[in-house]
């Protein structure tokens, strides 16, 4: 239950299955909290909803999903000032891993930065810090933030 | 009837409904016939409307939330079908203007031609199914569809509208988002 408590802020999740952030998804799941998406831009735009109607929404799934939702992200969220919480399977991190994820895991950082996502990359037992740095800037400027889960960070 | 016309049949009887509007025109025909805070102008993110409806509400168990949908919109992303179906919001009214064609763009055609979205609904799961083809089984219609418990899929069938398109959405996105939370009753 670690894990949730540095999400104490949040009260939507939604998003799509992956396994660097299974543990949270299946925690999320056992306490109901978590409505699973059929794909990434779904789920981008249910939390946005979920944002509209007063709820502090995050959205779970693997980097090789945020093509899908990289529309809504730029055309809602950013624009709209609707800001999510994205936690994000960072497959391909290290160049080391299935050759599908090695592009997107190569280019995700700079990806989302480059359209004016903020990125916070932990290290193992520096999510709440990554969490809150993030929380930080989804207040200060009614952004989407991003947090990159490498392996071994959500245990 | 054409696209704006249904528009204006449903626009007419609203209350208090959350109302999400698909990309385009539906935006700015829905800003024409009735301009109201708890209209959420989705400008950009097409395909998005009915998820965005879906978390209103989840979220706004209270309030009742109408998707004014687009077949072209909701071909894009018909993976929402099964989680509401699933979820089953009873506040949720998802209304599918069906005119075949995308007509923001200059009315290619999609394929709800060929593919009736309503029997996609059915198999989803949405507790009632509605269809309208003509003016007056729209009215009659909304009218029913207002006291039902949903899911409710509502397939309007229309045609695109000729001439020239109405005014573009006037406030900005981020006054948009402001007003619809103020609506809604969110503290900023």
């Amino acid at each position: 239950m670690q894990t949730r408590t540095a999400l104490e802020g949040f009260d939507f999740f939604t998003g799509v299955a992956d396994s660097l952030v299974a543990s949270l998804i299946e925690e999320l799941s056992a306490t109901g909290e978590y409505i699973p998406a059929a794909r990434e831009d779904l789920a981008v735009g249910m939390a946005s909803g979920a944002y509209l109607a007063g709820r502090r929404p995050c959205v779970l799934m693997q980097n090789s999903g945020l093509g899908y939702c990289l529309n809504p992200l730029t055309s809602l969220n950013l624009i709209y000032r609707i800001p999510l919480l994205l936690i994000v399977g960072w497959r391909g991190h290290d160049g080391a891993d299935a050759p599908e994820h090695l592009v997107m895991g190569r280019h995700c950082r700079a990806l989302l930065e480059q359209v004016g996502i903020p990125v916070f990359v932990p290290g193992p037992g520096g999510l709440d810090q990554a969490v809150a740095q993030a929380e930080g800037r989804m207040r200060s400027d009614r952004i989407p933030a991003a947090v990159l889960i490498r392996p071994g960070v959500l245990g | 009837m054409t696209t704006r016309e249904a528009i204006g049949i449903v626009a007419r009887e609203l209350t208090d409904e959350l109302v999400v509007c698909t990309t385009g025109y539906t935006c700015r025909d829905m800003q024409a016939a009735a301009d109201r805070a708890a209209n959420f102008y989705m400008i950009g993110s097409m395909g998005c409307a009915a998820s965005i409806g879906l978390g209103m509400a989840l979220s706004s168990p209270g309030r009742r939330v109408l998707v004014l949908d687009g077949d072209g919109a909701l071909l894009m992303g018909l993976g929402v079908l099964p989680m509401v179906g699933t979820l089953k919001p009873r506040n949720l009214i998802h209304l599918v203007l069906d005119n075949g064609v995308f007509a923001s763009t200059g009315n290619q055609p999609t394929y709800s031609r060929s593919v009736a979205l309503d029997s996609l609904a059915r198999a989803a799961g949405y507790s009632v199914l509605k269809r309208a083809e003509t003016a007056e089984e729209l009215k009659r219609g909304w009218g029913e569809v207002r006291s039902q418990a949903g899911p409710i899929f509502f397939l309007v069938k229309c045609r695109p509208d000729a001439g020239q398109p109405m005014e573009r959405v006037r406030l900005s996105p981020e006054a948009i988002t402001d007003r619809f939370r103020e609506a809604v009753g969110v503290a900023h």
